[in-house]
């Protein structure tokens, strides 16, 4: 048997314990719900077409218009419905439209004769997308590399706990070990984020709001090797952290740089998404290149090398990463007297026969 | 003798600590082979250079004249020190995962797993969460996970600590059956009565220090003084004014004492004859408790 195959053995292991675990399934029902609440209310919420109250000779523009015509005897009567709440919005002679605290746009529009609109830029983001979908997707990235990440150092720390690793260590090549956990995380984490994604998109045709995926196509175009490249330099970070120690209560303490190395990035891509400087800068660093450049993407902020550059760079981080958290991950690994030291476990490797 | 287990010249150091100084023994192949030493002595650092989970300093490992490599050691069973399988997983599927990680394939791995645990007698709880079986099950379970690859080489660090004596010889049988198949089995133990009652050779370890290794019999032999018990009809205090003898026990008509290496025993039984009748005379080999003490103090 080689490496693969230990690595592929490992990986199903890792899978088949989480798949039962009640924590993750739970946690995955509720992201679910999330993202079907996210997708489907907001449509039904905002309701259908403005009511408004008016009387028979002047609803006929307002019909057209397709709103919810309320025909009241006269001009007093729609007044008084409108502060009844009974409808959103009354027209009397003038014509002058009546509301409570904000103007009825939709029957604003049907009175009114606008000029002809020339976009110039027609594919400019509605601001509102624009706030939302740097945070959605630096969010996915940080709930899912920090769950998946603990939950990578948790399971080595288990082997280490139950003393199972001697075994193991003793069957297969520690690397094998490694890389079966890191590709289990992977596996998972884009799992996870397939099902949501999934019912996102259904939830967005059965909410009507379709249009806004166009736009984000090829952003989750770009966001899947991005993900998949930043988890695997997370994760290595995280396997590392979790050998170092021999108990599950001990991982938060040796877990601090990891978890600054997720935090920062997000909060970074968070406020700075509006500064086109910054994001250039945070689209090409290893940690925050993940959620920045599918920004800069969607945005249109960057051009159509940019990502390619970005991702080589990720993926010799990433490389890197990975080489350095095997080093500690084997330097420590067996040493099951209290917390080993990163510079014992970087230096004296124990060189496994 | 192809597939004889051998340490030679093992040294290993724990930063200034030198645990094992210039280690040397064999496993021979088909017999069991106890390993015994006080706790501290170097007997679990042996085994995990053996199992390769350790590397030696200085020295080697072979097995069938050949140096090891991580192929071969994928071949042996090794039951580590300090226990532990995953909480969260059932017993067989335990068993299961470790054999294919030693190169089953599924189905095999299927079979020697249900086969192994009920040999144990696990079968009937092989599919509970390991964390709810009592400690002596999850022993069992241990060495299913040890077994279920049909090793071809045993590494057991204490074996028998936490079982109780049905468990115990359970564990005995499913041992002396891979060691009659050809195996060499290795099994440390502290207590020295099982290793006694198991051990076809014995190797002795004190201070990271081979005191002693051989064959039961030969260690018998070389380290004892002759010893002899006297049983007459009547008193025998007569025998501490014998020529040479060392009394060890003297109990109304029975007698235990020492002769000087190269004394004639027989000259005790003459003398005895000639005061009246004999009801047994033997000479009385050691425990290995004996031993143990003599060749590590």
């Amino acid at each position: 048997m080689n490496v693969t195959q230990a690595t592929r053995l490992v990986a199903e292991r890792e899978i088949r314990v989480k798949l039962r675990d009640r924590t993750f399934l739970f946690g995955t029902l509720f992201f679910l719900l999330i993202a079907a609440a996210g997708t489907i209310l907001p449509p039904l919420l905002s309701g259908g077409p403005e009511s408004v109250a008016v009387t028979q000779e002047a609803a006929g523009p307002l019909r057209d218009a397709g709103l919810d015509v309320r025909v009241v005897p006269d001009d007093r009567a729609a007044e008084q419905a409108v502060r009844d709440g009974d409808t959103d919005a009354a027209v009397v002679a003038g014509p002058t439209v009546l509301a409570m605290d904000e103007a009825p746009d939709d029957v604003v529009r049907a009175l009114s004769s606008a000029p002809p609109v020339r976009l110039l830029d027609p594919d400019a983001v509605d601001p509102v997308v624009a706030f939302l979908v740097p945070f959605v997707f630096a969010f996915v990235f940080f709930i899912t590399s920090q769950t998946f990440g603990v939950q990578i150092a948790q399971s080595v720390t288990e082997e280490k706990q139950t003393r199972i690793v001697e075994i193991l260590v003793a069957a297969v090549p520690v690397r094998a070990l490694l890389a079966g956990k890191v590709v289990a995380g992977a596996l998972l984490a884009l799992g996870q984020i397939a099902l949501i994604a999934v019912v996102a998109v259904i939830g967005m045709r059965i909410g009507d709001s379709g249009g806004l995926l166009t736009l984000l196509a090829p952003a989750i175009g770009w966001f899947v090797p991005f993900f998949l490249l930043g988890f695997v330099l997370l994760a290595a970070m995280w396997a590392a952290a979790g050998a170092l120690v021999n108990r599950q209560e001990d991982i938060a303490g040796v877990s601090t740089p990891v978890q600054l190395a997720v935090m920062l990035p997000f909060f970074a891509v968070i406020f700075l998404n509006d500064n086109a400087e910054a994001m250039r800068v945070l689209s090409y660093l290893p940690f925050s290149s993940p959620t920045a450049m599918p920004l800069r993407l969607f945005t249109g902020d960057a051009a159509g090398w940019e990502p390619f550059v970005s991702l080589a760079v990720l993926l010799a981080a990433a490389g890197a990463f990975l080489v350095g958290g095997a080093r500690i991950y084997e330097g420590s690994l067996l040493r099951t007297n209290g917390r080993t030291s990163l510079r014992t476990a970087w230096r004296e490797r124990e060189t496994i026969g | 003798m192809t597939s004889t287990l051998r340490l030679d010249g093992v040294d290993r150091s724990f930063g200034d600590r030198q645990v094992l100084r210039n280690v040397s023994f064999e496993v021979a192949a088909g017999r069991m082979t106890g390993f015994v030493g006080a706790n501290g002595a170097g007997k679990t650092t042996s085994m995990r250079i053996i199992l390769g989970v350790l590397a030696p300093d200085a020295g080697e490992v072979s097995w069938g004249g050949r140096k090891l490599t991580r192929q071969d050691r994928r071949r042996f069973g090794y039951m580590p020190e300090e226990r532990g399988l995953y909480p969260k997983m059932t017993a067989r599927e335990q068993v299961t995962y470790l054999g294919r990680l030693h190169g089953l394939d599924a189905a095999a791995a299927r079979h020697s797993t249900d086969a192994l645990l009920e040999r144990v007698g696990l079968g009937e709880r092989g599919d509970d969460l390991l964390e709810t079986l009592s400690l002596g099950n999850q022993q069992r379970a241990q060495i299913a996970a040890a077994l279920v690859h049909d090793p071809e080489v045993l590494v057991l660090d204490e074996p028998f600590s936490g079982l109780d004596p049905l468990a115990v010889d359970t564990v005995v049988a499913v041992l002396r059956e891979r060691a009659s198949a050809g195996a060499p089995v290795l099994f440390s133990s502290h207590q020295l009565d099982v290793v006694e009652r198991l051990c076809d050779d014995l190797v002795i370890i004190a201070d990271g220090v081979i005191r002693a290794a051989g064959s039961r019999r030969q260690l018998r032999d070389t380290y004892t003084v002759p010893r002899y018990e006297l049983i007459v009809a009547t008193d025998a205090g007569w025998v501490r004014d014998e020529p040479g003898v060392t009394l060890v026990e003297l109990d109304g008509a029975r007698v235990v004492f020492d002769l000087p290496a190269g004394a004639d025993e027989q000259s005790v039984l003459h003398a005895a004859l000639a005061r009246g009748p004999v009801r047994a005379f033997r000479p009385v080999s050691p425990s290995l408790t004996e031993i143990f003490r003599e060749v590590t103090q």
